[in-house]
């Protein structure tokens, strides 16, 4: 199923969540809506849902105009971001429960069919007599997802999937659910202010700053280029110089890079600590050295430029960098934004 | 005393301190509690049993139980209906007035029963608002049992929504909007959804507003007229029998009442032992406005 | 108008708003109309007549040693029903419930009966000259029965869950018991224990079917406000019934918002930002 989202508008009390969103979504894609908190991602997915009405904008299912469609009749799996299991049924409970209070009726060997079917699918056979306080948080989950499965959903909707579970049970189940998303090929939005978890998992990424779309893309669209400051610094570290650009070249120090199509005057360079090198001898940004960070695979150095700024960047695990030594730093790649 | 474990003492476990503490209330409370409870049994018997069972089969004593008995049977279920809707309204959904009106479902407990029962002889008395017109009509409110119904919803109003409401809100809506977005209707979602996980504390506010319902005296005392033998409910028949000077008979009916109350504590215990009746902090109530980021 | 997600508001607010308006505020709304039709001056010389002005007094005096006494007993019994461990607690913990269980009535006359000069207790007070029936003693034992849990019952919970690590920080400051209960308990159960308080005032303020059989009911000495409404009904007169009701119903409405004004300073710093 399609999903279209043309200008919505929602406002709560006297905060506006939500400013004029429009976005589309193809059948069967998988896409992340990221953001930091307050960005209006949840009330994104509770609109798409039926959880919340939007003040203004139209919602489209396919080509059916959805906006006024109460979440009942809307036809969407949605996990909640603490599941909201009912706690006093059991797991398998939880899975027939849409299907017992469906209008179309089916009988209870049909619904414990499904059940187990679906229990197999989240791999959770045997737990089906559990109840949810009896399970851990990654099964909790599977159930809350087997559960809005359950319904046959035109679309899946997750907020916050993986928000309540360890790092490492949150690895698993991202590779998991990138498995079902395959496997059942179902329109999939889901919410997270965790970029790796965005661009390790969806198809298509929609990064959101207070209540608008700041960029869309493929992972490679918006880690290769980012739109703006925010959207480079929220995808990941990132050492930030100002400089100026002449003739199509940012100048910072001693240091030069690209800046294709960037007009001349001040601007801000930004790149990531991979893309910084680290010499004893010029030409480059003159730096001193104030701490030294060994880990497993890296060697990562914090350096303070002469004006104040700090930058982070990696060397080879070889490398002989002390606190305290000076010398320069060079731009291999970097993204550049006119000020002006 | 090798598997004995020493903890470090907290605050107050000095032995003297602790023991002297301990019998000073176990003292008190068996002067102020314990004692009232256990005289009413004394003084029900003691004439004897013939004495305490004619006085139970009294036609006086068998219809003030009736009517005491069906107030209850009318009034505690209307009440559970206003509360458990009072609390859907008020923790599922968000409007202008919320406190307010949380405020007014619960002055009834800081209003002295005496002054409810006036109160409502001046919405149906003859010198009240509606009386004349329903005089003319020949509708009998008060000194009937419509009154004392309504005297007794009155001083129970908050009992079930207050216990429902701190509890619902703490629960949120997350269940109701995953039965509804599974395509539960509002009935179902209620049945199945929300009602199993707040039953025990409904049932502890159904037996704590029945205890009152059943025990009320002072407002029911001017609503009712004490007419003996038809508006008279138990606790107005012991006043009754009291200043009769049948204390025997007054206890004996009070010794009713008196067993009732303890089937509610105990029922209160089995009630608590599986969540119910828990505060939440008042500070929690209400002041959480659903904005979602 | 904004369109809610979850069904029934209609129907359960209807319900609600219809109740409350016919149940509580309707009835309030007509006293005090009623009490306002009279004349302010009609209305000061019966509000302010001695009569009733000893009814006041004797009940807020009772109510407030009533209050006093539970506010220390009231917190000796949630102390020891929740720090310490002895035979019978859980049936003392239960039994603390039973003046709200117990019909006023039936307190009212088991009281009597217990402190009358005959009884259990009245007669060995009688011995040391102590009269608690027909006294305005009786009315404050009477008051002190029917409003004992309220305190117990609003300090117990916060102090089971009162954070151990609190006490014990300051105990590895090195400060004695008493300290210690004195600036870091206490100001934690201040809000419940000032909640409880004010609900027991209120309590007893209102009570009638506990006391009217202690209390003699003596005018101008042992005769409670609420009972002089009654007598008041009694003799038909139904405006002085109607003034003095309100000056009850007044008190109630300023004891709620001085007690909302006082818990929501009490837990200020509970106020997140």
């Amino acid at each position: 199923m399609k999903i279209r989202l043309d200008s919505v508008i929602k406002t709560f009390e006297t905060f506006r969540a939500v400013h004029g969103v429009s976005l589309e979504i193809e059948s069967g894609e998988l896409v992340a809506l990221l953001g930091p908190s307050g960005s209006g991602k949840t009330t994104i997915l509770r609109m798409v849902a039926g959880l919340e009405y939007a003040d203004e904008g139209h919602i489209y299912f396919g080509d059916q105009d959805a906006t006024d469609i109460p979440v009942r009749e809307r036809g969407v799996g949605f996990v909640f971001q603490h599941y909201a299991l009912f706690p006093h049924m059991t797991v398998a409970e939880n899975i027939g429960f849409g299907m017992k209070v469906s209008k179309v009726k089916r009988d209870k060997a049909e619904i414990a069919a499904r059940v187990a079917d679906l229990l197999r699918l989240v791999r959770l056979e045997g737990l089906g007599d559990r109840f949810p306080g009896q399970i851990s948080g990654g099964q909790r989950q599977r159930v809350a997802l087997a559960r809005a499965l359950a319904v046959d959903p035109k679309v899946l909707l997750l907020d916050e999937p993986f928000g309540a579970l360890d790092a490492n049970v949150r690895h698993d189940l991202r590779r998991w659910l990138r498995e079902i998303h395959q496997e059942l090929g179902i329109t999939t939005i889901f919410v997270t202010h965790d970029q790796e978890e965005a661009l390790d998992l969806a198809d298509r990424v929609v990064i959101l700053k207070e209540g608008k779309i700041v960029q869309q893309g493929t992972p490679q669209e918006v880690c290769r280029d980012p739109k703006d400051a925010f959207v480079m610094k929220f995808l990941g570290d990132a050492n930030r110089l100002t400089g100026e650009v002449r003739a199509g070249i940012a100048h910072v120090g001693g240091a030069q890079v690209a800046a294709a199509g960037v007009p001349d005057g001040p601007v801000d360079i930004f790149a990531r600590p991979r893309d910084l090198d680290w010499s004893t001898h010029g030409p480059g940004v003159a730096a001193t050295v104030e701490r030294v960070l060994d880990r497993p695979g890296e060697r990562r150095v914090i350096a303070t430029v002469s004006t104040g700024e700090t930058l982070e960047f990696d060397v080879e695990p070889e490398q002989a960098v002390e606190k305290g030594e000076a010398g320069f730093v060079t731009l291999r790649r970097a993204k550049v934004f006119s000020l002006g | 005393m090798s598997t004995a474990r020493r903890k470090p003492p907290r605050v107050g476990d000095n032995p003297l301190f602790r023991r002297l503490l301990i019998g000073i209330v176990l003292l008190l409370g068996a002067l102020l509690i314990l004692a009232p409870l256990i005289v009413i049994g004394v003084e029900a018997f003691r004439q004897g049993w013939k004495v305490y069972v004619a006085t139970l089969a009294n036609a006086d004593t068998q219809h003030a139980i009736m009517l005491t008995v069906i107030t209850a049977l009318i009034a505690v279920p209307l009440n559970t209906i206003f509360g458990v809707a009072a609390a859907w309204a008020m923790t599922k959904f968000d409007f202008r007035g919320k406190r307010l009106l949380l405020i007014v479902t619960e002055i009834p407990f800081s209003v002295s029963p005496i002054v409810a029962g006036v109160a409502y002889l001046f919405v149906y008395g003859l010198q009240g608002i509606f009386g004349p017109m329903l005089d003319a009509y020949d509708v009998k409110i008060l000194f009937a049992l419509p009154g004392i119904v309504l005297a007794s919803m009155f001083v129970t109003a908050p009992f079930v929504a207050r216990e429902l409401i701190p509890l619902m809100q703490a629960q949120g809506r997350d269940l109701e909007e995953a039965a509804t977005s599974l395509g539960a209707s509002g009935w179902r979602t209620f049945f199945s959804v929300t009602l199993p996980n707040v039953k025990w504390a409904m049932l502890y506010g159904v037996v704590l507003c029945n205890a009152r319902v059943m025990g009320e005296f002072g407002a029911v005392s001017i609503v009712s007229g004490n007419i003996r033998g038809q508006t008279n409910t138990l606790p107005l028949h012991i006043e009754l029998l009291y200043h009769d000077y049948q204390a025997a008979g007054a206890f004996a009916s009070a010794s009713i009442l008196a067993v009732i109350a303890v089937f509610t504590i105990i029922a209160k215990v089995a009630l608590e032992g599986r969540g119910a009746g828990r505060r939440v902090k008042p500070a929690t109530i209400l002041v959480t406005p659903e904005t979602r980021p | 108008m904004r369109r809610n997600v979850l069904p029934g508001l209609n129907l359960s607010l209807g319900i609600t708003l219809f109740y409350v308006g016919l149940i509580v505020v309707l009835p309030l709304a007509a006293l005090i109309f009623k009490a306002s039709s009279l004349g302010f001056a009609e209305y000061w010389t019966i509000v302010s007549s001695p009569r009733s002005v000893a009814s006041y007094r004797v009940t807020a005096l009772a109510a407030l040693a009533a209050t006093i006494f539970n506010l220390f007993f009231g917190l000796a019994l949630a102390w020891v029903l929740t720090r310490y461990r002895f035979p019978g607690r859980r049936i003392i913990d239960a039994m603390v419930d039973l003046p709200f269980a117990l019909p006023t009535a039936v307190a009212g006359i088991s009281l009597t009966a217990l402190f009358s000069a005959n009884g259990w207790f009245g007669s060995v007070l009688s011995d040391i000259g102590i009269k608690v029936a027909y006294t305005p003693l009786g009315i404050m034992i009477a008051m002190c029965f029917t409003s004992l849990p309220f305190i117990v019952r609003t300090v117990q919970p916060v102090l089971e869950d009162l954070d151990p690590a609190l006490e014990e920080a300051a105990q590895s400051l090195g400060g004695s018991d008493w300290t210690i209960f004195r600036t870091v308990i206490l100001p934690l159960l201040a809000p419940a224990l000032l909640a409880g308080t004010s609900l027991s005032f209120a309590r007893s303020l209102g009570e009638f079917g506990a006391i009217i059989f202690i209390a003699g009911n003596q005018p101008m000495s042992t005769e409670i406000t609420a009972l002089l409404i009654f007598i008041r009904l009694e003799e038909y007169d139904y405006q002085a019934a109607a003034a003095i009701a309100s000056v009850l119903l007044l008190t109630a409405f300023a004891m709620l918002a001085v007690t909302n004004w006082l818990q929501a300073r009490a837990l200020r710093y509970t106020v997140k930002g």
